[in-house]
């Protein structure tokens, strides 16, 4: 098999599956054996073909059809599409296993749409990872939100249907009306559509049209959350907690944060970006984004939307690494991307599966949780760690060199902006750890004659095992990024030229 | 190919439908007007794939020279119409006597068939003539024959909106005749190619400028451009479900074809925007369109009334590409004639399943219907998709034109504008897949009887293709294309 | 083509049309909208009748001694229009019968009056 036919594949692997798992709905145990036989197929179709051919500086490419002049669907593996391609796949393994103890433990129903709909927004994300060209990521972009969609509306409730609709409505309503836009002016300006190193609108636009060419961009990928429309990722929140893990780790916001970035590379160009100025206002923008979300999460009770928030929060350190525009900056965004992923998964793994264990929500029920539950909440501290970036842990670098991009550009008050910032992080994520492990559980007058709460804080009652294996399994993760990341490195090298 | 294929195609289906009448028997009739049609069809495919490959093709009927004879002309616009028209109807027809079982009583379905034959006659005759009267009269055939069509609605107020219009259609059909017979003053002639060269050279004078005037209001109103539209959603609601799929596919679409042809191919660019200014009443009017008839759609609680705003809104970005007059535009205004001839057709095909199955197509009735017909509403879905413009979907290659092309003359704002319209579509859409999927059937509603396939399978095939010409674009954009450049280059 | 008479048959044309018009609109009773229908076709037909004829001109016979004669063309195209006219009328009339018999009335305020909501 050649490598060009591997990527074709790799995108219509996650398709394919999605079919045959829709035909398995009368028989779990097989439907869930196809779920995680193409995840790891993927995943290893990804890591054994195409990776060793991206990182010695190959960049395969496949064309399928011409759908208007001098663009077609087409896709091509470069290193940024690489890494997400990798992330994707990868995360889509744990994911998968996770959500067969997660659904399983909590009897939720429609579980073949579920693994359905899963596989297709992987198919989304490969699409959006691999895209040649501006015209293919936004059909699978689009193709992400369309088939997200039902798993956000799962529970079917009329809350549920609300958060629907606000994730409809900014999902699409940006993309459609921001992006779109400025994927048709940047054709109309330059005849193609296709990511180039170095971008395509050097000599083509400046002054006011590249502001608000960055403007769209940056507002139209409504998935990377940038304030004012990051109100679906906590409306989203309404799912069942591998959904969660879905938008916040393996495809649907690293889809967002992904575009933006490789837009910034591959279209506007970093050297037009630096000379001209023209995303400096947005490095103000992200950064307000990073403090205010951390702010209203410290403010949170409901765990779930307190991630949530920290993800908005940890969203803008990408694109604010991809406005300060600076070869560091954008490989310490990128890999933000992968390190925020195994962070970020970690944590809303060992959300739901205090969710599933214990019947908690809320940060103020977890009084004492961590004796009963403790490989769940090891397992968050160490995820917590990680995303608020101190070493040994993969998040660390990714700050590091984003903080040496920012240096490397003199913005000063942008170091800064990411040290608050880590601090607010340990503010919100912190309390939670600490008040599981290190304060005594409270009688909870509701279920005080419960037999089983009448245990609940001697003897460890973990949840299911597939739903705590899969968080260990990424905390460690996030250590070993922090042990190796120069694979990683050198990968993303190749997208900056250096 | 034979001589003779741009004859027969209005010549088959004309002599089919008294054909119907003589035979009466519902299972003859239709087996007569599936032959006539899908004839119809096979030939349009072949005269287009003619006229791409040599270029134009010009028939003297009866062996009168041009241009005193009747010419039948056909260039790649038209040949793209024709095949519109004609595989839409082949491919409604295949179930219609499920569909009519349920509205028309049986001993009249040779009538809808009959009626059927000469819609269609008309629509082709309108596409595919060359002289300008006999654009009228075939207007009037097709008129006159789908008043007929929509009256046999199963309910009172078909024919009601039948009534209203045949008024309102008659206006505009004797507005075109009107303006048809300024021009000729004008230019002493009725072919449309002799006409366009002599105007030419008389310029611009106010015979000239009335008789635009007339032209352009009368195929507004059976365009249905807004606010000339009030008839479209009466009658597409209270039709029987196979004549709105039939319909809406084919009759607005011919007459915008008309416009385009008169405007450019007669008047030509530099006349009828350069100097008498139609853009500046054409876009006004289209922007309105997308947005008060999306509008007015949202708030619909017939979904069949609710898809026939839709329709009107979908007018609007045909005309938008009809003034934006450059080839980006005017490509996206002829794909968008092609691609909503696809999704509405399909819609409305789904929405005679719904009728057959529920007895209704009211939202109330189509509760929980993801459950019980999942195959159609599924379908319901990927035509929602394509009138959103999702990109995959053929909607999306419309827009896509359409907004390059505003982009091309400066317009940013008709840009931003038409994508903004486009979120309307998102909530009508919406509200149905709300109400289809996480509603609960009430517990008194009848069982919903299984879809049939006849109407299924056609509904998909047009569905289907939406997706297809949503990727696969030459033979709809690249076609469109070549259209656009002609008109633009050719008209004048 | 002009001449001879000035513009006033143009004027009873447009005096024809809006009278048409003007029926179709502000009456009520479907009959009487038929009727304003045809007047404003009527009007049509006289525009073309009025643009064919030429002043001291004969019937298109080719005789010795008549050497001017009106345009024949609008003349024969009317025949056409004519025929239309009256098959929109019959169609009509007969959707007035149907609606007659589906509603007991034909006035249009009282049929809305009938359906209640729009």
């Amino acid at each position: 098999m050649t490598v060009e036919t591997a990527v074709g594949l790799a995108v219509l692997l996650p398709l394919i599956g999605a079919a045959v798992v829709s035909r398995l709905g009368k028989v779990p145990n097989v439907r869930e054996l196809a779920s995680l036989l193409t995840a790891g197929g993927l995943f290893a179709l990804v890591v054994t073909t195409i990776l060793p051919v991206v990182r010695d500086g190959g960049r395969p490419r496949i064309e399928l059809m011409e759908v208007f002049p001098g663009v077609p669907l087409a896709f091509e593996v470069e290193p940024l599409g690489m890494l997400f391609g990798l992330v994707a796949s990868g995360l889509w393994i744990v994911t998968t296993i996770y959500a067969i103890g997660y659904m399983r433990g909590h009897d939720e129903v429609h579980q073949t749409r579920f693994f359905v709909c899963f596989a297709l927004a992987i198919f989304g994300a490969m699409g959006v990872a691999f895209a040649a060209n501006l015209f293919t990521l936004f059909l699978f972009y689009e193709a992400i939100t369309l088939s997200t969609y039902p798993l956000v509306t799962h529970a079917g409730t009329d809350e549920a249907k609300r958060a629907g609709r606000i994730y409809l409505g900014v999902l699409m309503g940006t993309s459609v009306a921001f992006l779109l836009l400025a994927v048709l002016w940047t054709y109309y300006l330059t005849g193609t559509t296709e990511f180039r190193p170095g971008g395509i609108l050097a000599g083509k636009a400046e002054g006011g049209t590249l502001v608000v060419l960055v403007a769209l961009y940056a507002f139209g990928t409504g998935k990377a959350a940038l304030m004012p429309f990051h109100k679906w990722l906590p409306a989203a929140m309404v799912a069942p907690t591998p959904v969660s893990a879905l938008l916040h780790a393996v495809a649907v916001v690293k889809a967002g944060v992904f575009t933006v970035m490789k837009v910034f590379v591959y279209v506007l160009g970093l050297d037009l970006l630096r000379t001209s100025d023209a995303s400096r206002w947005l490095t103000w923008v992200a950064a307000f984004t990073i403090l205010t979300a951390s702010i209203i999460a410290l403010r949170k009770d409901n765990l779930k939307a307190r991630l949530a928030y920290s993800t908005i929060s940890q969203l803008a350190y990408i694109v604010l690494a991809a406005a300060i525009a600076t070869p560091d900056s954008v490989i310490g965004g990128s890999m933000h991307i992968a390190m925020h992923a195994f962070g970020k998964i970690t944590l809303f793994f060992c959300a739901g599966a205090i969710m599933v264990g214990a019947h908690k929500t809320k940060v103020s029920e977890m009084h004492g949780l961590g004796r009963r539950m403790p490989f769940t909440f090891l397992a968050f501290l160490l995820g917590s760690l990680s995303v608020i970036g101190v070493p040994p842990f993969g998040g660390s670098w990714s700050k590091w060199y984003m903080a040496l991009g920012a240096a490397e550009a003199e913005q000063k008050f942008m170091i800064a902006v990411l040290m608050v910032s880590s601090l607010l992080s340990i503010g919100y994520l912190m309390p939670v750890v600490g008040r599981a492990f290190f304060s005594a559980p409270k009688p909870d007058p509701e279920h005080a004659g419960d037999a089983d709460h009448a245990t609940g804080a001697r003897g460890i009652r973990e949840a299911p095992l597939l739903c705590v294996a899969p968080p260990v399994f990424t905390a460690l993760g996030c250590i070993a990024l922090f042990f190796w990341p120069e694979g990683l490195y050198d990968l993303l090298a190749g997208m900056v030229g250096s | 190919m034979h001589p003779d294929l741009p004859a027969l195609q209005i010549v088959v289906p004309l002599l089919s439908a008294p054909v119907c009448v003589l035979l009466r028997r519902p299972r003859l009739a239709w087996a007569v007007a599936m032959a006539a049609t899908w004839f119809a069809f096979g030939n349009s495919i072949v005269i287009l794939r003619h006229v791409l490959a040599t270029g134009p093709i010009s028939y003297a009927l009866g062996g009168f020279p041009v241009p005193y004879g009747i010419e039948l002309s056909i260039d790649s616009l038209n040949a793209l119409v024709l095949v519109i028209v004609t595989g839409i109807s082949a491919i409604v027809l295949i179930g219609s006597p499920r569909s009519l079982e349920r509205e028309v009583p049986t001993e009249r379905h040779y009538l809808v068939y009959t009626a059927y034959l000469l819609c269609m006659t008309g629509l082709l005759g309108m596409t595919i003539t060359g002289d300008a009267f006999n654009i009228f009269v075939f207007l009037e055939i097709s008129s006159l024959s789908s008043y007929s069509l929509i009256s046999m609605g199963r309910t009172r107020r078909a024919v009601t909106s039948a009534f209203q219009y045949l008024v309102m259609g008659t206006i505009g059909g004797t507005f075109i005749l009107l303006g048809i017979g300024l021009l000729y003053m004008v230019t002493g002639t009725l072919n449309l190619a002799d006409m366009s060269q002599r105007l030419a050279m008389t310029g611009a004078n106010r015979t000239v400028l009335v008789s635009l005037a007339f032209i352009v209001a009368g195929t507004s109103i059976k365009l249905a451009v807004f606010p000339l539209h009030i008839w479209l959603p009466n009658a597409y609601t209270f039709a029987p479900a196979i004549v709105t799929a039939f319909l809406a596919a084919t009759a607005t679409k011919v007459a915008f074809y008309i416009l385009a042809r008169f405007v450019y191919g007669v008047y030509g660019v530099q006349l009828a925007f350069g100097e008498l200014r139609l853009d500046a009443v054409l876009l006004p009017l289209a922007l309105l369109a997308m947005f008060v008839a999306s509008t007015v759609a949202i708030f619909q609680r017939d979904v069949k009334r609710m898809l026939a705003y839709s329709s009107v809104a979908q007018v609007g970005y045909m005309l938008l590409g009809m003034s934006l007059a450059n080839v980006d535009g005017l490509t996206g205004g002829i794909v968008h004639l092609f691609n909503h001839a696809l999704i509405k057709s399909g819609l409305f095909l789904v929405m005679a399943v719904v009728l057959l199955s529920v007895g209704s197509t009211r939202l109330d009735d189509m509760r929980g219907l993801g459950r019980k017909l999942p195959l159609t509403m599924a379908a319901f879905v990927l035509g929602g998709l394509g009138l959103i413009g999702v990109p995959g979907t053929a909607g999306f290659v419309s827009k896509w034109y359409l907004i390059l092309g505003a982009l091309e003359d400066g317009l940013w704002p008709v840009a931003v504008l038409t994508l903004l319209s486009s979120l309307l579509a998102v909530v009508y859409v919406w509200r149905v897949i709300e109400v289809a999927y996480f509603q609960e059937r009430p517990a008194d509603a009848p069982e919903p009887e299984p879809a049939p396939a006849s109407l299924l399978v056609p509904a998909w095939a047009l569905l289907g293709a939406s997706v297809w010409f949503g990727v696969f674009t030459s033979y709809s954009a690249g076609v469109a294309r070549e259209a656009a450049e002609m008109l633009l280059g050719g008209g004048r | 083509m002009l001449g001879g008479p000035g513009l006033w048959n143009y004027w009873i044309v447009i005096i024809l049309m809006m009278t048409g018009l003007y029926v179709v609109i502000a009456k009520g009773n479907l009959v009487k909208k038929m009727i304003g229908l045809n007047v404003f076709q009527v009007s049509v037909i006289m525009l073309y009748v009025c643009m064919g004829k030429v002043d001291g001109g004969t019937a298109p016979i080719l005789a010795d001694g008549f050497e001017v004669y009106s345009n024949p063309v609008p003349h024969v195209l009317m025949l056409t229009a004519i025929v239309v006219g009256v098959a929109t009328t019959a169609l009509g009339l007969s959707f007035v019968v149907r609606i007659h018999e589906a509603y007991g009335t034909i006035e249009e305020d009282e049929i809305q009056d009938l359906e209640g909501e729009v």
